[in-house]
C-alpha cells in the first residue's frame, strides 16, 4: 500500500480521462481571459473615467468566455 | 473515489461515507414522499432560503422610514446595486421597469448559492440542474416576449436572423448562426454556468472539508491535514467570491439581453 498502488488505484478507476477532458477544455478559456482581463485593465489604467463601463462590458466577456470552460466541467463528467 | 479511501486505509483517521460517485453528493434521499413533488434535503433548504429572503426584504420595507435602519438600508443598497444594473444596461427609460424582475433573480440566486457556505446546509439547491434551468428558461420567456412586444412578432426575429449591415451572400452563413446562438445558446449557457460553478464550488468545499476530517491525525499524512486546514479559508473566501459573482452574472447578462430586445442593434 503505497503510492505506486495509489497511482495504480487512480489510473484504474478511469477518472483520468475525464480530468483530461477538463483540463484541456480549460486552456483556451485560460488564455482568451488572460488576455480580456488584461485588456480590460489596460484601458482601465489609460482612461478612469470610462472604468464603470469597461468593468460592465468585461464582466460580459468573461461570462461568455467562461461558459466554454464550464461546457468542458460539464461534459467532463458526462462522458 | 477509490484513492482517496486508500489513502484513508494507509493512514487512518475516520471516514465513513464510500463516495462511489459524484452524484452521491447531490443525489439527496426523498424524505417526504409525494410523487413529482417529493421533498428532499435539497428542496428544503431552498424554502428555507427562499423563507430567510422573503422574511428579511419583509422585515425591511414593512414600515419604511425616511431614515432607513440598518435591515433597510441594506435592503435597499441591494435594490440601488440591481437599478444600477438596468439603468446602465437596458437604460434610464426603460430600465427600471425590470428592477423587480432583476432584483428576483439576483436575490434568489445569492440566497440558494449562500446555502452551499451556511454551517449545518452547505448544500446549494442551485447545484440541481432543475433551479438553474427555471431560471434561465423565465429569463428567456421574458426577453423574447419583450422583443416581441416592443418590435413586433416579424420585426423582432427579423432583428435577430437578419442583423443589418451585412453583405447579403454573409446570410447564408450568419443567420442560422444567429438564430442558435440568440434562441438556444443563450439560455443553455445561462444554465449552465450557474449550474456547473455551483457543482464545481461544492465539490471543492467537500474535497477540502472530507480531506482535513481525514488527514487531521497524528500519523504521517498530517502535513495534508494542516495544508488542508490552512488552505480552507481561502477556499471559502474563493467560494463567498463566486457566489456573489454568479448572482451578479446572472443578473446583469438577462439584463443585456433584455436590453437586445428593448433596442434593436444598429
Amino acid at each position: 500500500m503505497d503510492l505506486v498502488y495509489l497511482a495504480q488505484a487512480a489510473a484504474a478507476e478511469s477518472n483520468v480521462g475525464n480530468g483530461l477532458v477538463y483540463g484541456l477544455a480549460a486552456i483556451g478559456p485560460g488564455i482568451g481571459l488572460g488576455i480580456l482581463i488584461g485588456k480590460a485593465v489596460e484601458s482601465m489604467a489609460r482612461q478612469p473615467e470610462a472604468a464603470g463601463m469597461v468593468r460592465t462590458t468585461m464582466f460580459i466577456g468573461i461570462a461568455v468566455i467562461e461558459a466554454l470552460a464550464l461546457l468542458g466541467f460539464v461534459l467532463a463528467f458526462a462522458i | 473515489m477509490t484513492p482517496f479511501l486508500a489513502v484513508e486505509v494507509t493512514y487512518g483517521g475516520e471516514f465513513e461515507g464510500a463516495l462511489d460517485n459524484i452524484n452521491a453528493l447531490f443525489d439527496m434521499p426523498t424524505l417526504v414522499e409525494l410523487g413529482p413533488l417529493s421533498i428532499n434535503r435539497t428542496i428544503l433548504i431552498a424554502f428555507l432560503m427562499t423563507g430567510i429572503a422573503a422574511f428579511l426584504f419583509f422585515r425591511a420595507f414593512k414600515s419604511p422610514t425616511v431614515v432607513p435602519g440598518k435591515l433597510q438600508s441594506a435592503c435597499e443598497m441591494v435594490i440601488d446595486f440591481v437599478r444600477g444594473i438596468a439603468v446602465d444596461i437596458i437604460g434610464p427609460v426603460k430600465g427600471p421597469k425590470f428592477v423587480p424582475l432583476l432584483t428576483t433573480f439576483f436575490v434568489f440566486i445569492l440566497f440558494m448559492n449562500l446555502a452551499k457556505l451556511t454551517p449545518f446546509l452547505m448544500l446549494p439547491p442551485t447545484s440541481r440542474i432543475a433551479f438553474p434551468l427555471v431560471l434561465a428558461v423565465t429569463a428567456w420567456v421574458i426577453y423574447v416576449s419583450v422583443g416581441i412586444r416592443e418590435q413586433g412578432f416579424g420585426g423582432y426575429f427579423k432583428e435577430l436572423a437578419f442583423p443589418p449591415g451585412v453583405p447579403k451572400a454573409l446570410y447564408l452563413i450568419l443567420t442560422p448562426i444567429e438564430l442558435i446562438s440568440n434562441l438556444l445558446l443563450r439560455p443553455f449557457t445561462l444554465m449552465v454556468r450557474l449550474f456547473a460553478n455551483m457543482v464545481a464550488g461544492h465539490i471543492l468545499v467537500v474535497i477540502t472539508l472530507v480531506t482535513i476530517h481525514v488527514f487531521l491525525y497524528p500519523r504521517p499524512g498530517l502535513p495534508v491535514g494542516i495544508l488542508a486546514l490552512l488552505a480552507s479559508p481561502v477556499v471559502f473566501i474563493f467560494e463567498l467570491f463566486i457566489i456573489a459573482l454568479q448572482a451578479y452574472i446572472f443578473t446583469m447578462l438577462t439584463a443585456v439581453y433584455i436590453s437586445s430586445s428593448v433596442e434593436p442593434a444598429h
